[in-house]
């Protein structure tokens, strides 16, 4: 049918587009280098030294950007999927934040280094609790302004958490470096840190695009959806452990990068529409694009010290996040009413 | 194929919302179940749909539903909830095709031939076909209404379940959402409907259940179940009554 066809149609696009956003991030550097040299050196020709920089030293970096983006919109899609919900993102309800907590306090209290798998394993378990607990706070078909005042609750403990683990870093440059890990960036990342988090960002992307028919179904509501035959319970469980995976293997190699998330479905359903099942993939596709953007950008905008990408995706994110409130403002105001 | 319950109890929070309910409607048969706000009517819906816990058995011709797996009975059992949830603006087409969910059919875009032969045919019958492209959620409440059922329809499930379908809809729609499910179960499928509405149950209804809290208190034609007695005890009223086309008309009076 047509639909699906402008589905498939947007995804083949917005794939290109990350592609070739990948391609110019490999370029782009101390050392820029043209697509042609980029593409050349990661086929294995060209000059020795251009394959180096390309292969081992920023092939990582636009790896990551790609994979973190893509669960991050994702993940997004499929929360407002479940919660039927277009204002629903991990960053939103305390998931990164969570996660971040998790691996600060694994790395303060000295229990593992910053290489070490106890990194994205605590930061995995702390955004499953916040999931977790906001499905369990909000309750079954939980209103808009409970799920907003829950996330905010959670994000804010998550955050207070983080700032004791601060609190008693055993030396100021340790907090100092926490500090600056929590900003979220993609720089100086290495196969090392592609290796802990990409396993569990595709096993979380595959559980999350496993349920895809089923958060078609809950356009009708949970009990609709039950009754034809979807185990909301179950997937519920699925979703908050996909989501899980995937956030918090991100923030455990890149820190804390809010808001693609929330951007990406927005930005792909006015291309393939508001059907919940056919927006996961492009909104995955868009959060990859609009990372590996960012973190161009954060590297070609001039300023005296580095912008860390979790800065720049917020800066840019929040506005936004307004703009979608004064859009659902109606919707809202009923929510609040009600 | 026969609804047939036996001791049917539902226990929310502590509070028993449904004691002891045994009933038989045969197929083919459009019931009206009626009663005074938390008689139980839709607890009474929802355990036949296994949406929440019961105790006592449920049995839809052979097969006793609760032995199902939620998968197998959604294809015996289509549910219609309260409001016309549509949360999406899907296009109409894509709401009814979820229809044809629990038969596999879960990709609007690439369903067989005869999931979308089930699909047109439900939207002919609701009257729904210019409407397919249309977002649901643009849609008036008649339209939504009509949908919804639309969407029950294609299920083609031999038990139809649907609580207030006719709610907030104006008069004309109100009809028309009883013929469609008085046609459905000419069509073969038992069909019960919760509605506040007495006299669009004498009329339509070949069978009226009547609950008070938690418990049946009258169930059979509607002559018999919307007897003067049982509208005085259950209700608290009384009712005119007249004929007109063969049909009874009554409406709450006093």
């Amino acid at each position: 049918m047509v639909r699906s066809r402008r589905g498939a149609g947007a995804s083949a696009a917005l794939a290109i587009l990350a592609v070739a956003l990948a391609v110019a991030s490999l370029g782009i550097g101390p050392v820029r280098l043209a697509p042609g040299t980029v593409v050349a050196a990661l086929l294995g020709q060209g000059d020795e030294a251009a394959r180096l920089i390309v292969r081992e030293i920023r092939l990582p970096r636009a790896v990551l950007s790609l994979a973190i983006g893509g669960i991050l919109g994702l993940s997004g899609a499929a929360l407002q999927g479940l919660l039927r919900n277009p204002l629903a993102a991990p960053s939103l309800f305390g998931a990164p934040q969570a996660a971040a907590f998790g691996a600060v306090a694994t790395l303060s209290l000295g229990l593992a280094d910053a290489l070490s798998y106890a990194l994205p394993l605590a930061a995995i378990a702390g955004a499953f609790l916040s999931v977790f607990l906001l499905l369990a706070v909000a309750g079954r078909e939980a209103g808009l302004v409970l799920l907003i005042l829950a996330g905010l609750a959670i994000s804010s403990l998550a955050g207070a958490a983080t700032a004791l683990a601060m609190n008693l870093a055993p030396n100021p440059f340790a907090a100092l470096e926490i500090a600056f890990w929590l900003l979220g960036s993609l720089e100086d990342r290495s196969f090392r840190h592609v290796a802990m988090a990409l396993p569990f960002i595709l096993f979380g992307g595959a559980l999350l695009l496993s349920e895809r028919a089923s958060f078609r179904a809950l356009t009708l509501g949970e009990e609709a959806a039950q009754s034809l035959g979807v185990e909301v319970g179950r997937l519920r469980l699925v979703v908050i452990v996909g989501v899980a995976l995937g956030v918090g293997a991100s923030v455990a190699v890149a820190g804390t990068i809010g808001f693609i998330g929330l951007v990406a479905p927005h930005l792909v359903r006015p291309l393939v529409g508001s059907d919940p099942a056919r927006l996961l993939v492009p909104s995955g596709l868009a959060g990859a694009c609009l990372l590996t953007a960012a973190d161009i950008a954060v590297r070609i905008i001039p300023s005296t010290t580095d912008i860390k990408v979790g800065v720049l995706t917020a800066i840019i994110g929040v506005p936004f996040f307004l703009t979608l409130i004064v859009r659902e403002r109606r919707r809202l105001a009923a929510g609040l009413a009600a | 194929m026969t609804l047939r319950t036996e001791g049917l109890s539902v226990t929310l929070g502590g509070r028993r919302v449904l004691a002891d309910v045994t009933l038989d409607l045969p197929a083919g048969r459009l019931a009206a179940i009626v009663g005074p706000n938390g008689a139980g009517k839709t607890s009474l819906l929802r355990a036949l749909a296994g949406l929440v816990g019961s105790r006592g058995r449920i049995f839809l011709g052979a097969s006793e539903l609760s032995g199902l797996g939620t998968r197998a009975r959604a294809r015996l059992v289509a549910y219609l909830p309260q409001g016309h949830v549509a949360h999406w603006p899907l296009p109409a087409r894509d709401i009814v095709a979820l229809g044809r969910f629990p038969h596999g059919g879960r990709d609007p875009g690439r369903l067989g031939p005869g999931d979308r032969e089930a699909v047109a045919q439900a939207m002919r019958v609701t009257g729904t076909t210019a409407l397919a492209d249309r977002p649901v959620t643009v849609l008036s409440g008649g339209e939504r209404a009509r949908v919804a059922l639309a969407r029950v329809f294609a299920a083609g499930a031999p038990l139809v379940l649907a609580d207030e379908p006719t709610a907030a809809l104006d008069p004309r729609h109100q009809i028309e959402v009883m013929r469609a499910l008085q046609a459905r179960a000419r069509a073969g499928a038992t069909v019960l409907a919760v509605t506040h509405d007495l006299g669009l149950a004498a009329r339509f209804a070949d069978e009226v259940v009547v609950l008070q809290d938690g418990a049946l208190v009258a169930a059979g034609s509607p002559d018999a179940a919307l007897a003067d007695q049982v509208l005085a005890r259950v209700f608290g009223i009384e009712a005119f009554r007249a004929e007109r086309d063969g049909a009874p008309v009554l409406v709450p009076w006093s």
